[in-house]
């Protein structure tokens, strides 16, 4: 309460009050705006250094001794390892450019969020240890000296950070501060310095096959109730096979899918896709997982969990590999897989079996999104569908960071969606496609403790989303992202009440006219379709 | 506080070049031939050390910033410059990210889209300022090889005489020196007046600023004001192309001060933020394809990592997977 | 010229300080940013503030606060309801509107006739204004613990439908 400012402090604005320089502020906790410390479990299954109960608030962080050196020489280990690194540690001009493209600066106003402060936190530090006039002329130089509060402040701000890239496109010389929040959290857990809601699900991953810790017999056990559910909308039973040898395809969708809605009305969309297509596919409860929160902990993590894909795909024997809708999953898959687990020479390049399309694009790594394969189908009239089924339905698209700025991925999803519904709204033109605003809970910060994070750091999606909601009466924000689909119902709970949140193959299963179907009555979610509504008022 | 440092740092330089340009003969030639000379040498080494530094280290991954539609069904129409999927892509838009900012201009448009006023004009100007600036610099610099070549050449004369095509003053005035020093204070003073970019600066942002402007001060002073000895500047010009240097008496101590800016400046560049020039040719979020599903990309230092394999994974969960009816390897 | 003439007239400079008095409680160095109030979608901060002060002026002026105010008070509220402000310091620039007043007004006119009267309407519509806010500010608190409890169902629904159905079959 003693925080309650005095009229005249409130008088005395000005922009020319020198404020204390960023390098004397040091970082404060404050609720809600970070997430709890890794347990030691979860990085002793991994074999991550450092293991112990520990507490982000507290002061001791029961740090190594030579903690200090560790980072320095991480550093400088990794400064020989990415030019990206090295790059963007040296050419920053601080235009400030970048300042107000975060969306957790527009929502907090903490100067820190600015993606050129947040790289500067790190950049201070390589001065000081790796630059000739750091080392000589300290302050003087922007250079720094790696204490404690700094170590505080880089897990504060590298963990306020999703890594979404829209920082990158606004940069003139490409500045990604996704890299060095990548690097930045890699060097923390070298420390044992991870948040629980990732160094968890990592473990999980590494142990089960996905994030979530389903084992093989609950994966299973899940799917089956979606299949019940599917049989009352559909009248249709379904029966996908698991862990199948000879298999064409192998289906690899975030596990977020199997267990929380709206996820699971996605993944009941894939699994009636399939059925209605007949392909010859299968799932995998050992690679269970699109998702990789390895990616978020260190590169060799992701490699680890990345692994089971390729090795599935090579044991089961299968032609190529499908992937499900999400963000992240694709970001680690277009642009690292190959790269960490490949060639997969084992594979085929991936050719539809419902069109003959083959996708060169995907020519090397042989992995395809559903989004492209769904859009190939509808292009090539392969489905039969009634998107007035979706009528009640009002759906702008959320392009997620990681397909926008880590692959490209704007019109697949865009073209599938105006097949599958009749009203479709565009978002305004700022906040969409490259430039599109991030859900605010990317990169593993979707817990709960951090939920005011989440709510700043969502603002201006859920701000753009707010506004074709009262202008174009929208009322579902479509996404290709298991963790979009989580963490904007909350959102636009908190925001834009009156906005629902679902995946696009929900939308493409409900439009979709199946062999054999009962007459629907209702949606994927049991609601009741917009013709029965119609007919009920009639009677 | 930090400009007012950088100011007087560059005030010293200033102070420095005059006292030695009117300082006896072996002062001026410690000026005006062992200071250029070293400090081009410094910018060369230095910068092509720089330049091999940043190229040891690998680009492990391929990570562009995909700004637009990827390359994937034959009838959905790629962008083929913003989310490039070819060299050529690469190329042009590599130049367009050097030639007219582009990224910056992206900025630029998206401020204008919102209709903002005020502030929001400063993206424009920020763009226009970046261009005026480097392109002034880039025209001046060429206008001054008239110093180091027996005959001026045509594209030269051409350039200078578009510079001047106002036609005012005697001698004719250069478009880019009001250019350069225009867009050099306005980026000092949006540096001091937008609080958040005032927040960011350091003394190593300030400081190239308050230098360039001096060198342009001290060389707008010469042309248009106290005149200077343009045969004895070819002079030296020449001698210094020609290694084998010679200090004419004529010239007076403000090119002396000139030229040692010029030389800090260069010497300066490889250690500073000023390395940009280099740097964004090799940003590996704008010089690669997106192509990494296409063509696998290799990374040099790629090693061999822990996993959890099939056969761990079935080992802990056989019997609750024959149960679930799952097929497994071993019974 | 009535009180609420001479406020109207004067509304955009007093708005601006209204704004100004908001904007106090951030970080010095990031009011630039949120002080560009025009950009309705690439800075909503900013934007949001200045226009819900801008309607809840409007309001004041006409003395009475109904639930017509809902949506100006949320664009100014709802934010600084998840910034890591006490509730005290979120919510004390709706008040400062009486003092800008009467520091716009200047000490002459406050005791010029009629203009006390009038202004203490104004005074006893900030009040209201602020016990609105009170109650926003409290629904956006509770929102937000309210989120997270439903994270937590929905997490688990599925758990949750299992255990239920191994029940039903026992």
């Amino acid at each position: 309460m003693s925080k309650l400012p005095k009229p005249a402090e409130l008088a005395k604005v000005s922009y020319n009050n020198p404020a204390t320089d960023w390098m004397d502020t040091p970082v404060e906790f404050k609720p809600g705006m970070y997430c709890h410390g890794s347990k030691p479990k979860s990085l002793e299954i991994v074999g991550f250094p450092n293991p112990r109960d520990w507490r982000p608030a507290d002061a001791d962080w029961k740090l190594p001794e030579n903690w200090k050196e560790i980072l320095i020489e991480g550093i400088a280990d990794r400064l020989k390892k990415y030019r990206s690194f090295r790059l963007f540690m040296d050419i920053c001009v601080r235009c400030g450019a970048c300042a107000d493209k975060c969306h957790f600066f527009i929502g907090t106003g903490d100067p820190k969020n600015m993606p050129v402060l947040r790289a500067e936190l790190i950049r201070s530090v390589y001065r000081k240890e790796f630059t000739t006039a750091g080392k000589i002329l300290g302050r003087m130089a922007g250079a720094r000296d790696l204490t404690l509060d700094v170590l505080k402040e880089w897990w504060y701000y590298f963990y306020q950070c999703t890594e979404c890239r829209r920082c990158s496109v606004f940069c003139p010389y490409g500045i990604d501060q996704a890299e060095i929040t990548i690097i930045g959290r890699e060097l923390l857990n070298l420390l044992g310095l991870n948040i629980e809601w990732i160094a968890g699900p990592v473990s999980n991953c590494y142990m089960k096959g996905n994030h979530l810790g389903l084992e093989p017999h609950t994966i299973v056990g899940n799917l089956e109730y979606m299949l019940d559910d599917i049989e009352t909308v559909t009248g249709k039973r379904i029966k996908p096979s698991f862990n199948r040898k000879g298999a064409e395809i192998l289906f690899v969708t975030p596990s977020g899918d199997l267990f929380a809605d709206p996820g699971t009305y996605t993944c009941m969309g894939y699994l009636m896709l399939f059925e209605e297509l007949g392909l010859d596919y299968t799932w995998s409860t050992y690679a269970s997982e699109g998702g990789n929160f390895g990616f978020f902990t260190s590169n060799e993590m992701g490699k680890r969990l990345n692994s089971k894909i390729y090795a599935e795909a090579k044991r089961l024997g299968v032609k190529w590999i499908l992937g499900g809708e999400c963000g992240h999953m694709w970001r680690v898959l277009s642009q690292y897989m190959d790269t960490w687990n490949g060639p997969a020479d084992f594979l085929e390049v991936p050719k539809s079996p419902i069109t003959g399309t083959v996708f060169e694009n995907a020519k090397s790594m042989k992995m395809v999104h559903i989004a492209e394969f769904t859009a190939d189908l509808i292009k090539n009239n392969k489905l039969k569908l009634d998107p007035k089924r979706n009528d009640h339905l009002t759906v702008t698209w959320h392009d997620s960071c990681n397909v926008s700025r880590g692959m490209g991925m704007l019109e697949e999803p865009r073209y599938v969606l105006r097949n599958v519904v009749n009203n479709f709204v565009e978002m305004p033109e700022d906040t969409i496609r490259e430039k599109t605003f991030c859900c605010g809970s990317g990169t593993g910060l979707n817990a709960s403790e951090d939920m005011e994070l989440r709510m700043k750091g969502g603002f201006p999606r859920a701000n753009a989303a707010k506004f074709v909601h009262e202008h174009y009466g929208v009322n579902m924000l479509a996404n290709v992202c298991a963790i979009d689909r989580a963490t904007l119902k909350p959102l636009m709970d908190y925001w834009v009440p009156g906005v629902n949140v679902c995946g696009l193959h929900e939308l493409v299963a409900n439009a979709m006219i199946m062999k054999g179907e009962k007459e629907r009555t209702t949606d994927l979610r049991g609601e009741p379709l917009p013709n029965v509504q119609a007919k009920e008022e009639k009677a | 506080m930090k400009a007012i440092v950088s100011f007087v740092a560059v005030l010293l330089l200033v102070a420095i070049g005059y006292m030695g340009g009117s300082a006896g003969s072996t002062s001026r030639f410690l000026f005006g031939v062992v200071a250029p000379y070293s400090a081009f040498a410094i910018f060369v080494v230095f910068m092509i050390v720089r330049i091999l530094k940043w190229a040891s280290s690998p680009v492990p991954f391929r990570i562009p910033t995909t700004a637009g539609q990827q390359k994937t069904l034959p009838w959905i129409k790629d962008s083929k410059i913003e989310n490039p999927s070819s060299v050529f892509g690469v190329v042009i838009r590599m130049a367009l990210e050097v030639l007219v900012f582009r990224s910056l201009f992206r900025n630029l448009k998206t401020q204008l889209h919102e209709g903002g006023r005020l502030a929001y004009g400063e993206a424009k100007w920020l763009w226009m300022a970046g261009l005026a600036f480097h392109y002034s610099f880039a025209i001046i610099l060429f206008r001054h090889l008239r110093f180091f070549l027996e005959k001026v050449p045509y594209p030269i004369q051409l350039v200078e005489s578009l510079d001047s095509f106002l036609q005012i003053g005697a001698p004719l005035l250069y478009l880019t020196d009001v250019a350069l020093l225009g867009a050099v204070t306005y980026l000092f003073i949006r540096r001091v007046a937008l609080p958040q970019v005032k927040y960011i600066s350091l003394i190593a942002d300030y400081f190239p600023l308050f230098l360039i402007f001096a060198i342009g001060a001290t060389g707008v002073l010469m042309r248009y004001f106290t005149k200077t000895d343009i045969v004895g500047v070819k002079t030296l010009a020449m001698g210094l192309i020609s290694f084998n240097p010679a200090v004419p008496e004529t010239i007076g101590a403000m090119f002396y001060t000139h030229v040692f800016l010029l030389s800090v400046l260069f010497a300066y560049f490889p250690f500073s933020k000023l390395v940009h020039m280099g740097g964004v040719f090799m940003s590996p979020t704008r010089n690669m394809a997106n192509t990494s599903r296409e063509k696998r990309h290799i990374n040099p230092w790629n090693y061999p990592v822990h996993v959890h394999t099939y056969e761990e994974y079935e080992n802990d969960f056989r019997d609750k997977m024959k149960e679930a009816g799952l097929p497994v390897e071993k019974e | 010229m009535t009180l609420k003439e001479e406020l109207k007239e004067k509304k955009s400079a007093i708005v601006q300080k209204w704004i100004d008095a908001a904007l106090a409680s951030y970080h010095k160095d990031a009011q630039g940013a949120l002080r560009q109030t025009k950009a309705q979608f690439t800075n909503p901060a900013g934007f949001n503030l200045a226009q819900g002060l801008d309607g809840l002026f409007d309001a004041l002026l006409e003395g009475v606060i109904t639930d017509s105010v809902a949506t100006f008070l949320d664009m100014t509220v709802r934010l600084r309801a998840v910034q890591d402000f006490a509730p005290s310091e979120a919510l004390a620039f709706l008040i400062r509107i009486k003092q800008i007043v009467r520091d716009e007004l200047g000490r002459e006119r406050l005791d010029a006739p009629g203009v006390r009267t009038d202004l203490a309407a104004f005074d006893a519509a900030a009040d209201d204004l602020m016990l609105y806010a009170f109650d926003l500010y409290m629904q956006c608190r509770e929102k937000i613990y309210d989120i997270k409890a439903q994270e937590a169902r929905s997490q688990t629904y599925r758990l949750l439908q299992k255990a239920q159905s191994i029940a039903d079959k026992e």
